[in-house]
C-alpha cells in the first residue's frame, strides 16, 4: 500500500508534522516492496489558503492509498476520503517509527477530521 | 450626479475613532446643510447604528455565486480547478469538489468550463440594513458570523449608499478596506497621536497613494504638548485637517452610545470645523 507520512524533512529518520496540509515534505513508502520517494509539499505549506484541499488532491494525483498525519480537519478529510484514501493518526516519532507502527496495525483509522480547519 | 462628497474615513489601526469622527462628521454635514449619507462598512463589527439610532425600514440578504457542477454534463476535466485561484474546487477521483466558504464568487470556472457544466447558486453571507437618523440616511452591512467574505457585502453596502457618503470603513490595509474606499472623493485617515497609531497611519496612507485618491489626516484624543502626529504629517508631506482634543466627557458620552456632536459642548464646532476642513481640501465648495 503506498503509503504517504506527513514530515518535517525530507527522510524515514525526520519528524512526523503532525500537520497535514502544511507539512513540508511527505515521505512515501510502498509497504509491500518497500520502495520509497519523497513529496515536496512547500508550495502548499506556503499556500496562503486551501493548503489541505491541494495537499489532498496532489496526493491522490500522485496515487497514494493511504496517510500517516498528526490531525486532519474537514476539508482535506472530504478530499481524501473522496479520493479513497484512508487516514491514519500518529502521535510523535520519526517517519520510520510510525510507519513501524502502522505496519504492526497499531494506528487507528480516522473516522472524521479530528480538528476544525487552521488549527495550527 | 456629483451633487456632494464622498468621504471615506479609515485608519490602519483599529480603536483611532473611525465610528466616532465619521458619525458626528455626518452630523456636522447634515447641520451644515449637505446632503449626507452614513455607510458603515465595517460589516463584521459595525456600531454605527448605537450612536445615530436610526430607525431600519429596508433589510434584504446578501448573497455570492458559488459554483454548482451538473455531475451529468461534467467530465471532470480539471479546468475549473485549475483556474481557481482561490482554491475553492478539487478534482478527485473524476469527481468535482467545490467548497463553497473559499469562494470569491468570480465566475471564472462558470466562464472557463468547456462543457458548460457549471452554474451558479447563491450563498448567504449577511445583510444590508437601510434606514434613516435626524436628516442622515443611515446604511450598514452585517457580515454573517464565521463568514470570511466580506468585500461583496461592502460593495452592497457602497452601492445601497447610492449618493453623497461618509463611509466608516473597516480597519487595516487589505481587501475589505480598499472595497470600502475605492472611489471615495476623499479619504480621511484617523489617527490617535501615539508611535502605534503613526505607524499604522503610515501603512495606510502607502494605500491611499496607492490607490491615488486625496487624502488628509485627523488626530484624534490629541493632548496638548504631544506633537509626534503634527511631525510626522509634516514628515510625510500630509495634510493634518483637525484635532480633535481628548476629553474624558466625550468617552462618557461615547460609553452611553451619545455622540460627542450631540452632547459634549465644543465638540459641534469641532467636528462642523472639520467638515468645512475636509470640503476645502477636497475642493468641493
Amino acid at each position: 500500500m503506498k503509503t504517504a507520512v506527513t514530515a518535517g524533512g525530507p527522510g524515514l529518520e525526520s519528524r512526523l508534522d503532525p500537520r497535514f496540509g502544511r507539512c513540508s515534505h511527505f515521505v512515501v513508502v510502498d509497504t509491500g516492496t518497500g520502495e520509497s520517494r519523497v513529496i515536496d509539499n512547500e508550495v502548499n505549506l506556503n499556500a496562503s489558503r486551501g493548503a489541505g484541499i491541494q495537499t489532498a488532491e496532489n496526493l491522490s494525483r500522485q496515487g497514494v492509498e493511504a496517510v500517516i498525519t498528526g490531525h486532519c480537519g474537514p476539508k482535506a478529510f472530504r478530499v481524501l476520503k473522496a479520493a479513497g484514501i484512508k487516514i491514519y493518526l500518529a502521535g510523535e516519532g520519526t517517519v520510520a517509527q510510525v510507519l513501524e507502527e502502522f505496519k504492526k496495525g497499531l494506528l487507528e483509522e480516522a473516522p472524521g477530521a479530528d480538528v476544525d480547519g487552521h488549527w495550527s | 450626479m456629483a451633487t456632494g462628497l464622498t468621504v471615506a474615513v479609515a485608519s490602519g489601526k483599529g480603536g483611532t475613532g473611525k465610528t466616532t469622527v465619521s458619525t458626528n462628521l455626518a452630523l456636522a454635514a447634515a447641520a451644515a446643510g449637505d446632503e449626507v449619507a452614513y455607510a458603515d462598512c465595517d460589516v463584521e463589527e459595525p456600531n454605527g447604528h448605537l450612536f445615530l439610532k436610526p430607525r431600519i425600514d429596508r433589510r434584504r440578504k446578501v448573497y455570492v455565486p458559488v459554483p454548482r457542477v451538473d455531475p451529468e454534463k461534467c467530465t471532470a476535466c480539471g479546468t475549473c480547478a485549475e483556474i481557481c485561484r482561490f482554491g475553492a474546487i478539487a478534482v478527485v477521483a473524476g469527481q468535482v469538489m467545490t467548497f463553497e466558504s473559499m469562494c470569491h464568487g468570480c465566475g471564472g470556472c462558470l466562464l472557463a468550463c468547456p462543457v458548460q457544466a457549471i452554474e451558479e447558486s447563491g450563498r448567504e453571507i449577511g445583510v444590508v440594513e437601510e434606514g434613516s437618523s435626524d436628516g442622515v440616511a443611515f446604511t450598514h452591512g452585517r457580515l454573517n458570523v464565521g463568514e470570511a467574505m466580506s468585500p461583496p457585502l461592502i460593495r452592497e453596502v457602497r452601492y445601497a449608499a447610492n449618493g453623497p457618503a461618509i463611509i466608516d470603513a473597516p480597519p487595516g490595509t487589505s481587501c475589505p478596506v480598499i472595497t470600502a474606499v475605492r472611489g471615495a472623493d476623499f479619504v480621511l485617515l484617523v489617527t490617535d497621536p501615539t508611535p502605534f497609531g503613526l505607524h499604522d497611519l503610515r501603512l495606510t496612507l502607502d494605500m491611499v497613494r496607492e490607490l491615488g485618491l486625496p487624502h488628509a489626516v485627523v488626530v484624534n484624543r490629541s493632548v496638548p504638548g504631544n506633537r509626534l502626529a503634527r511631525d510626522f504629517c509634516l514628515d510625510l508631506g500630509v495634510s493634518l485637517l483637525a484635532e480633535i482634543p481628548d476629553d474624558r466627557r466625550v468617552a462618557a458620552a461615547y460609553s452611553r452610545g451619545e455622540t460627542a456632536f450631540g452632547t459634549v459642548p465644543g465638540y459641534r464646532e469641532h467636528f462642523a470645523g472639520l467638515w468645512k476642513a475636509v470640503k476645502r481640501e477636497a475642493g468641493w465648495r
